[in-house]
């Protein structure tokens, strides 16, 4: 009897006859219950507040999310959809400053990730000195970059000057504000491309590199064809991470340019305009509505990513 | 004897029980304040009137035995904190200060500020006829005071005097063309220093625009309640507050300027004329926020077409959260803080406040500059009450009514970008009517 308990016991704990129901239950709901934390965890704070946004966009509130509404059934998502003046610039504006900068990251955090790949003298204080802007606070970072950027006593202006090109606006001008806070975007974020693209190059099996080599291929035929391929996954990774974030920015852009993007809305992103919208407007309604399309356009945008990887894979 | 006086005694102290028991039961049943904390959460904007508080807070601790928790933000995040806790129904704040003519309506209407009819009412000697009658319509909902006036201000010509004079000039521009004509020598004449400067953000513009367009003869709205940014006064007055900016400003000039902004220009020694609320004159004054703080003067605002006519609003007061459950407390906070010593101590360390006894007090006018005294009687005689539009949706209206004035700076059309504002500002007053 005693080894019939002891061998059902590595699978399910030792049930009697005599064990109470509840604990019978219990033990025959184990996965569940210990997942339940986790799941009520998640449930509480990702999926009724997305489900309440979602309510929140077919409805008319505004003012107060507490005062009456009336259900509005789609009309919010077709006033946004058809909405030409801030909509679909800020969905123009978040896909320019997120491919743009994305492509800046990922070919400058390739090339400093290969150069710090293999050991040299002071390699350690090279890695901590690149890394250093992805620890610093982004409000800070942006306030930081609006004194270097001031048109009129910024440090960026005062450099130009010494090779004579003339002054710039930067983020005071209407088109080079997007252009400039791209560039933020690239200062602080390339370090963590490097970073993933470093510790999937470290991953790598040196065998391949020197079959390579011995067969007399060139450096930039070990890294288009041997390197590359082999640190495809870690890329997507990377891309993916970053495509995300990038999509998402505000910090930087709201230290930089305030309110609304600028005056001439600018730097308006979605984010940056949804939060507008509930800020500003207090139009709640219309506000969940652009934040439920903006989920979708990143769900939609990082499925045909990992689709298309999967696809080259095959 | 001796017995008896000792009965007395016992009595007595039976009795001194007796009475603290009693009242320790009747303060319980007090109604809200039962149980009500000792802590006052006050949320205030950065603002000078803030900082004399801080200071002045210990004595208000050390009267009431009450402990303030004070949090204090910039003009926008306060907005947001607002939007979500009073949102969230919180209450965890108790006493707000809030902009009557930004916040005003949208908080009366969402039922965010409580009622002080019962509360003004409660203490003569703090006396709620004494605040002038402009601040205290702008703070009253419905009939029922929903707060408390704590800041006026007017529009004002800050200058530099020693600029003025290099240039040739005894005194400050009396209309708006002199002051147009001034900006540009003084901009020609130096190297590296604006003739003016002001606010170019759309929508933190709009206030400082407001006297512009006033003086010259126009407003956001007309009599019969129908925009009026297009009419011939308000594309003027674009025109002219572009010109202004683009023509004699700082090279380069941002688009998104609010007042810290632009008063870091006037206080760094970059421009030579500013128009801005004078409730902020500390900053340029003071010489450990300003390079220039002895070479300062004021005026009243330059006349135009319809002469002088400046802004003269309450810009900030202290409400009750509806929702707070420490309303008792709140108010002891709000009735010492707008209490005639505390705003005459303001108004001294330069905030100028709604009482009109201390207005009418000298020493309450003491410590100002005299100039600057000078311009408040002036533009409190021909000020307009309002400074923005009056409506509930300020941020979208004033981002509406502000893009003009943008545009002109800019250098694109003002005229048109009016014509372009007016109909979008109508369509907004129609939604809203509905």
């Amino acid at each position: 009897m005693a080894t019939i308990t002891t061998t059902k016991g590595s699978r399910s704990a030792p049930t009697g006859p005599d064990t109470p129901a509840w604990v019978r239950w219990a033990n025959d709901h184990r996965k569940w219950l210990f997942a339940a934390p986790a799941m009520v965890f998640v449930a509480a704070l990702i999926a009724i507040p997305l489900a309440w946004t979602g309510y929140l966009s077919l409805t008319d509130t505004e003012g107060s999310v507490r005062a009456e509404s009336t259900f509005v059934g789609v009309q919010n998502y077709l006033d946004v959809l058809s909405d030409t003046e801030r909509f679909w610039p800020a969905v123009g504006r978040t896909a320019t400053f997120t491919v743009v900068a994305l492509l800046f990251e990922v070919v400058l955090g390739m090339a400093i990730a290969l150069l710090l790949w293999r050991p040299f003298k002071g390699q350690k204080w090279v890695r901590v000195a690149i890394l250093m802007p992805l620890v610093a606070t982004p409000v800070a970072v942006g306030m930081m970059w609006r004194l270097i950027f001031d048109p009129n006593i910024g440090m960026a202006n005062q450099i130009l000057g010494w090779v004579g090109i003339g002054p710039q606006p930067w983020l005071a001008g209407q088109y080079t504000a997007l252009p400039t806070t791209i560039f933020i975007d690239v200062w602080q974020w390339t370090p963590m491309v490097v970073l993933i693209l470093l510790a999937g190059l470290t991953s790598l099996s040196e065998e391949p590199q020197e079959a390579a080599r011995i067969d007399g291929a060139s450096t930039w035929q070990r890294f288009r064809h041997v390197t590359l391929p082999l640190l495809m996954p870690t890329v997507t990774v990377a891309i993916l991470l970053r495509g995300i974030d990038a999509l998402k920015t505000f910090d930087v852009l709201y230290a930089t340019k305030g309110r609304g993007g600028g005056s001439f809305h600018e730097v308006e992103t979605l984010n940056v305009y949804a939060y507008g919208l509930s800020f500003d407007y207090n139009e709640y309604g219309v506000s969940s509505t652009v934040l439920i399309l903006f989920f979708l356009i990143i769900i939609g945008s990082m499925w045909a990513l990992t689709a298309r990887r999967k696809e080259a894979k095959r | 004897m001796p017995e008896g006086r000792d009965d007395v005694r016992r009595q007595s102290i039976f009795g001194a029980s007796l009475a603290v028991v009693v009242a320790m039961g009747l303060s319980a049943c007090g109604g809200d304040d039962s149980g009500a904390s000792k802590t006052v959460r006050v949320t205030l904007a950065n603002h000078v009137w803030t900082d004399n508080v801080k200071q002045a807070l210990p004595e208000f601790e050390k009267q009431t035995g009450l402990k303030v928790e004070l949090t204090q933000l910039g003009e926008d995040q306060l907005s947001d904190q607002y939007n979500v806790k009073l949102n969230a129904g919180s209450s965890d704040i108790d006493v707000m200060m809030y902009r009557p003519l930004q916040e005003g309506k949208l908080f009366a209407k969402n039922k965010y500020l409580a009622d002080l009819s019962e509360q003004v009412k409660s203490n003569k000697d703090w006396d709620f006829s004494d605040f002038q009658a402009n601040p205290v319509e702008a703070t009253t909902h419905e009939g029922k005071p929903v707060g408390v006036p704590i800041i006026t201000e007017q529009e004002v010509l800050y200058y530099r005097k020693d600029l003025l004079a290099k240039a040739g000039l005894s005194a400050p521009p009396k209309t708006l063309d002199e002051l147009t004509a001034a900006a540009a020598k003084i901009k020609a004449a130096e190297p590296g220093v604006a003739g003016f400067i002001a606010r170019t953000g759309k929508s933190a513009a709009v206030t400082q625009f407001s006297s512009f367009l006033y003086s010259f003869g126009g407003d956001f709205v007309d009599s019969s309640g129908k925009a009026a940014v297009n009419s011939d006064a308000a594309k003027q007055a674009y025109a002219l507050y572009g010109k202004l900016i683009k023509d004699s400003g700082p090279a380069n000039v941002s688009t998104d300027m609010g007042w810290p902004e632009a008063m870091a220009i006037f206080t760094q020694g970059k421009a030579a004329f500013y128009t801005e609320a004078n409730s902020l004159y500390k900053n340029a004054t003071d010489p450990a926020k300003s390079k220039v703080a002895d070479k300062v003067g004021f005026a009243v605002f330059p006349a135009g077409p319809a002469g002088s006519k400046p802004y003269n609003i309450p810009s900030w007061a202290l409400g009750v959260n509806a929702n707070s459950e420490n309303t008792g407390n709140a108010w002891k906070f709000v009735e010492w803080a707008t209490s005639k010593a505390q705003t005459l101590a303001q108004q001294k360390s330069g905030v100028p406040g709604a009482r009109t006894s201390v207005w009418a007090n000298p020493e309450g006018t003491s410590t100002f500059p005299k100039d600057m005294v000078e311009a408040i009687e002036a533009s409190t005689k021909s000020g307009v009450s309002h400074d923005r539009p009056l409506v509930v949706k300020i941020p979208e209206a004033r981002e509406i009514v502000g893009q003009p004035i943008v545009d002109a700076i800019t250098g694109k059309d003002a005229a048109a970008a009016a014509d372009t504002a007016n109909a979008a500002f109508q369509k907004f007053l129609d939604d809203e009517a509905k």
